[in-house]
């Protein structure tokens, strides 16, 4: 299916799944997205009438039920939307459709609890292999790539130092991921680059971050605050180690995650930092030329101003 | 990273002796190798059948003990004492008691994968540990954890209304755990927020907690999955033989010699 189209045109015109997080505490993400496909020339189509893929918390009660929430997702682009592709930024949704793509593949018990619920629920079932799920990277990566993105940048970051966190569910575990650790070009999982390409293109320098996946506690940010913030510590103070001036994240729950617990490790345990967490589609956007308040830039906790100013990147308008 | 293990010599199996003397040598202290001989008599030998018959916990069987889980878990490098290969041990050799002087951390699993990527017999530990958190709670060796409390007011959303609002989970969550919304730390985020002026933002989030989102004719798959949940929830109280509801007191005896090892340990 893949090999018939290439990947840049088939990628163009994509199936859109913003998931609920990025209508709430994430907004400046789906913002931030949908300003820097706009501005690259790229069709999002969100997904008619989606529902929440289960996050973190559904597959507690039973994973089949979250692989059931993901499934129509799925059918719903495919056969609502018309479209083969689903883009999902959030890596909390990229991970569970991912998951549901292989299980329905792989695990036949699986498959025939959802076949079940879908059949009860009025709705078509879903079918591995209908459609592929992207993620924001492989979307921006694919579809344009970095010759192109290197054209189409109007301000350069200008040597804007940046640590890249791709956090737990873009990578792990590996076996939901058949199309990565395929050689030169593909993306890895032990040492994810897509973002750290992307934003250097954007004339970001990407400093030696060691903890890329690490884990931000953000299944238990609320339930098990004081690890969360011991873990989303460690992670900033590493970054800041490695001389970053900015965190950039491709998730929402990461994203809140640090800002979160940047603040209470300041409020709890007294220590303060100062490295600023964005968006990498925020980086990206202002290094494309659009205007920061279209980027949701002020509606991240973590404030950017300063730096910004510092940097002259606001300016790009 | 080295492998972090628990001590198998543990403070209340030393021995203390004030005047000890031997051929005239005072040997009085603490002897960690005085440890108490020990018979274990106490296997629950279904322990493993339960594990494995909850969700997340069918693969392991298929583990080999090379500690690559416990190596990689995220929440052992905080607190030694998380050490999944050594529970996935405890449950496959039946040792219930040794097993539940852990059971107040076993919830803590942050489900962040390392394990399950290394795992070289596709064991997925993780899912072990939310099977092994899920019995612990059934049996009624432990109550709700707050991570469980928190999936609970999660999934009620997704399952009634098909999509989340957040704040309300987060709402929910405080009150159900008895905490106050004003902590310190969240009004300090909610000022450095509101002082940017997102309008945008505010306008937002005001109208979807006033306008819960909802996913348009999810009634049907509302239904379909609480009838599911039902079934499975049935399933689970045959396999660990909890259907009858009058039987409290085993659970409650075996609660008892729960919490005098607590208290020994302690």
């Amino acid at each position: 299916m893949t090999k018939l189209l290439s990947k840049d045109k088939k990628y163009k015109r994509v199936a859109y799944y913003p998931g609920c997080a990025l209508e709430g505490t994430g907004k400046a993400y789906d913002t931030s997205t949908r300003a820097v496909g706009k501005q690259l020339g790229l069709k999002l189509d969100e997904v008619k009438n989606w529902n929440c893929c289960g996050a973190m918390e559904v597959k507690n009660i039973d994973p089949k039920i979250q692989t059931y929430l993901s499934s129509r997702v799925l059918s719903n682009a495919v056969n609502k939307n018309k479209h083969d592709v689903v883009m999902a930024p959030c890596n909390g949704c990229y991970h569970n459709l991912k998951k549901a793509e292989y299980d329905l593949e792989n695990d036949p018990a699986t498959k025939e609890v959802v076949d079940r619920l879908s059949t009860k629920a009025g709705h078509k079932t879903y079918e591995a292999g209908q459609a592929e799920t992207i993620h924001a990277l492989d979307w921006i990566k694919d579809a344009i790539g970095e010759e192109e993105l290197s054209r189409r940048v109007k301000h350069s970051l200008k040597g804007l130092k940046v640590a890249n966190y791709y956090g737990c569910m873009y990578t792990r575990p590996r076996h939901i991921f058949p199309e990565k650790d395929q050689g030169p070009g593909s993306e890895s999982t032990s040492e994810p680059h897509f973002m750290d390409d992307l934003l250097a293109t954007a004339g970001a320098v990407n400093v030696d971050f060691p903890l890329k996946t690490a884990c931000c506690g953000g299944a238990h940010t609320l339930s098990d605050s004081d690890t969360s913030t011991k873990l989303v510590l460690n992670i900033i103070e590493a970054a800041e180690a490695a001389g970053a001036e900015v965190i950039a994240t491709e998730c929402p729950t990461c994203h809140s995650g640090l800002e979160m617990h940047q603040i209470r490790a300041e409020k709890v345990l007294g220590r303060k930092t100062n490295v600023v967490i964005m968006y990498f589609t925020q980086l990206l956007g202002l290094a494309l030329g659009v205007a920061p308040r279209k980027l949701g830039i002020h509606e991240n906790v973590s404030d950017a101003t300063d730096l910004m100013i510092d940097k002259r990147l606001l300016w790009a308008t | 990273m080295p492998i972090h293990e628990k001590s198998l010599i543990r403070e209340e199996n030393i021995r203390t002796r004030d005047d000890l003397v031997i051929d005239g040598v005072d040997v009085s202290g603490h002897w960690s190798t005085f440890i108490e001989s020990r018979v274990v008599t106490d296997y629950n030998e279904d322990l493993e059948d339960q594990i494995a018959g909850l969700p997340g916990g069918e693969n392991i069987h298929r583990c080999w003990q090379c500690g690559s889980c416990t190596n990689s878990c995220t929440v052992n490098a905080l607190n030694a004492d998380f050490n999944p290969r050594y529970w996935i041990y405890l449950i496959r050799t039946g040792m219930e008691s040794e097993l539940l002087r852990d059971k107040d951390i076993i919830w803590q699993c942050v489900s962040c994968n390392k394990c399950t990527y290394v795992c070289p017999r596709e064991v997925a530990p993780e899912g072990v540990m939310k099977a092994t958190a899920h019995w612990l709670e059934l049996m009624g060796h432990t109550p709700k954890s707050p991570s469980t409390l928190f999936d609970e007011v999660f999934s009620e959303q997704v399952i009634k209304r098909g999509k989340i609002e957040e704040s309300g989970i987060i709402r929910g969550f405080f009150k159900k755990t008895g905490q106050p919304l004003m902590q310190n730390w969240l009004t300090t985020m909610a000022f450095r927020l509101f002082k940017k002026l997102p309008f945008g933002m505010m306008f937002h989030m005001a109208k979807s907690t006033i306008f819960r989102p909802k996913t348009k004719g999810w009634r049907k798959s509302q239904l379909a999955i609480e009838d599911y949940i039902i079934e499975q929830d049935t399933k689970h109280r045959k396999l660990l033989g909890l259907d009858k509801p009058t039987s409290p007191t085993p659970q409650a005896s075996n609660d008892n010699a729960t919490s005098t090892l607590v208290e020994a340990a302690e």
